[in-house]
């Protein structure tokens, strides 16, 4: 048995998903090989070479794998399934759109959002926006699957994998054009210990603004939003966390004005510890919070910096 | 240019999923089923792309660029309620591809490759994932499929010349790619705001054609190839305590829970 893990990495530096991933094709079994496909990215498979459990990374570096667009790393992994058993995927937005394509390619049905590995080919998923929790297992002779990796313990440091260099493929029939990725000081909303998100009940942009990101900022905290103020154009969609944006598990989620759809809980009940902050006591999200404070949020939210900056020192 | 638009039915988004007690699966008996959310937004970006929007100065829709609409379900008949709603949106006609049970994402790529090679659209434009599976698979299969670029989770879709630009949200903000005709696109939620049928409109899709197809046609085998071991309800969280304070919240949060 072997399974190949796609890194999560902007190049310059590996994403702790790639460690919880590798924790995923640890329960499966066997050699874990590691594949870092990106542009200058040495620096993300030496990381990756640390992981603990690692056999091999499997680097390879080019200009058509910078931007990791789903057509020249359909090219490149597809034909290195050959030595493996497994392929595993984060997912993320970038494993959600690079996976079904090796998967369909190998003739493989894929598992998506992978939460729990009960054997080789037995996997549990969630469906419904997490309100049904499916256990499927797989007739394929491969596993493709996209692992949400809150879900799994990253594995910890200590390895020393060799690191080997592969070819990258030639241009596709894409080609990027440009981005605009949002330049913030704040941590990622994925991996944060710590997230605020803001609902509907903010009202604007700008209240949004104003309330949520202090707030979050005090805390060292990512900001989240419900889909209603993404909807509403309070704030952006990565800030989405729900069915159709981000699974977040951090230690500290503080709901501000969400009332708490089923599609927001989907995406944030596995939190460690749920504030809920609503002026309305009945509702949903106070059925999953382990604190709630029934309050309008123009006078608690202030009230709560004043208090966390007593504490925080 | 011709769009092909899959649109799936779905159970209603507003409703509330039951699991079943034998563990089997989802109960759908007698529940209201709909068009899936982000095959609406589908559905609504091909006719956004046909009829242009002429009352919104500078708009990137330009009336003509898509100059047919062909609407394609694989499900049971009941599907075809769904293409009838794509219809009354715009489309110009539909297909059923008629299987009884519930089709993997793959088998569903399949087919609509065979659909893709009949019917020889420049784009197909389809729902991100569906609301009931959760997969987000079935477009970028089908890109594979066809040898073709794919453009998902998109916020905006331009065309130009030979190549369409699909502006994606992925995670941290925006990316923009070109791809070269013919494409794949995947909806995200901001591309569009989906339209209502109007009721005269719902009347004319009545008489719009739908063909019939089965799997068997195209020689698609749609045998599953994930077992269903169980379908369970997840587990509940407990609710906690309501506080009364900001001070008793904040104490909470340092001595009691720890994570101050």
């Amino acid at each position: 048995m072997a399974v190949l893990v796609i890194a999560t990495h902007d190049n310059a530096s590996l994403k702790e998903a790639t460690s919880k991933v590798v924790s995923a094709a640890a329960k499966i079994g066997g050699d874990v090989d590691v594949l870092v496909a990106g542009e200058n990215a040495g620096a993300a498979a030496a990381a990756a070479a640390k992981i603990a459990g690692v056999r091999k990374v499997l680097h390879a570096d080019g200009g058509t794998l910078g931007k990791q667009l789903a057509e020249p790393m359909e090219a490149l992994i597809a034909p290195l399934a050959a030595g493996y058993d497994a392929i595993l995927f984060a997912a993320d937005t970038s494993g959600k759109n690079i996976a079904p394509r090796v998967a369909a390619k190998l003739d493989v049905m894929q598992v998506s959002g992978v939460i729990d590995v009960l054997g080789p080919k037995t996997f549990v998923r969630t469906i419904y926006a997490g309100n049904a929790v499916l256990t499927v297992e797989s007739s394929d002779p491969k596993i493709v699957a996209t692992v949400q990796p809150t879900a799994f313990k990253a594995a910890g440091e200590g390895g020393s994998a060799a690191v080997e260099s592969i070819a990258a493929p030639g241009a596709g029939k894409a080609t990027f054009v440009g981005e605009e990725i949002a330049k913030s000081d704040r941590p990622e909303l994925a991996g944060a210990k710590r997230v605020v998100s803001g609902g509907r009940a903010l009202g604007s942009a700008e209240e949004f603004q104003k309330v949520i990101e202090p707030l979050a900022d005090l805390l060292g905290a990512a900001v989240g939003a419900s889909r209603a103020a993404v909807d509403a154009g309070y704030a952006p969609n990565d800030y989405q966390v729900g069915q159709t944006g981000k699974v977040v598990a951090p230690e500290l989620y503080v709901a501000v004005g969400i009332s708490g759809a089923i599609q927001h809980l989907a995406g944030m009940k596995d939190s460690k510890v749920i504030v809920a902050i609503n002026k309305d006591e009945d509702a949903p999200i106070f059925q999953v919070a382990d604190y709630g404070l029934v309050a309008d949020y123009k006078a608690a939210v202030p009230e709560l910096e004043g208090e966390l900056k007593k504490v925080l020192g | 240019m011709k769009v092909l638009v899959p649109v799936k039915r779905v159970l209603d988004y507003n409703l509330k999923v039951k699991v079943k007690a034998d563990q089997t699966g989802v109960d759908l008996t007698n529940l209201k089923m709909s068009m899936n959310p982000f095959c609406e937004i589908a559905v609504e970006e091909a006719i956004r792309h046909k009829e242009g929007q002429p009352n919104v100065a500078g708009s990137h829709y330009k009336a003509g660029t898509v100059t047919e609409i062909v609407a394609v379900s694989i499900g049971p008949d009941q599907a075809q309620e769904t293409i009838r709603t794509a219809l009354a949106m715009g489309a110009d006609r539909g297909i059923l591809v008629k299987v009884d049970h519930e089709v993997e994402p793959l088998a569903v790529a399949k087919i609509l490759k065979a659909v893709v090679d009949a019917e020889q659209p420049q784009v197909v434009i389809l729902g991100k994932q569906a609301i009931d599976d959760d997969s987000n698979q079935t477009g970028q299969m089908l890109a594979a499929l066809l040898g073709w670029p794919q453009g998902t989770f998109a916020s905006k879709v331009e065309f130009a010349g030979s190549k369409v630009n699909v502006t994606r949200e992925v995670d941290g903000g925006l990316q923009t790619v070109a791809l070269d005709l013919p494409a794949i696109i995947t909806t995200d939620l901001r591309l569009n705001e989906p339209r209502y049928a109007s009721l005269p409109n719902i009347m004319k899709a009545k008489k719009k054609p739908i063909d019939v197809k089965t799997p068997g046609d195209f020689g698609v085998n749609v045998a599953p190839r994930l077992k269903v071991v169980k379908v369970t309800e997840p587990p509940k969280r407990q609710g906690g305590v309501k506080v009364k304070t900001v001070q008793e919240l904040v104490d909470k949060l340092k001595n009691e829970a720890g994570v101050l």
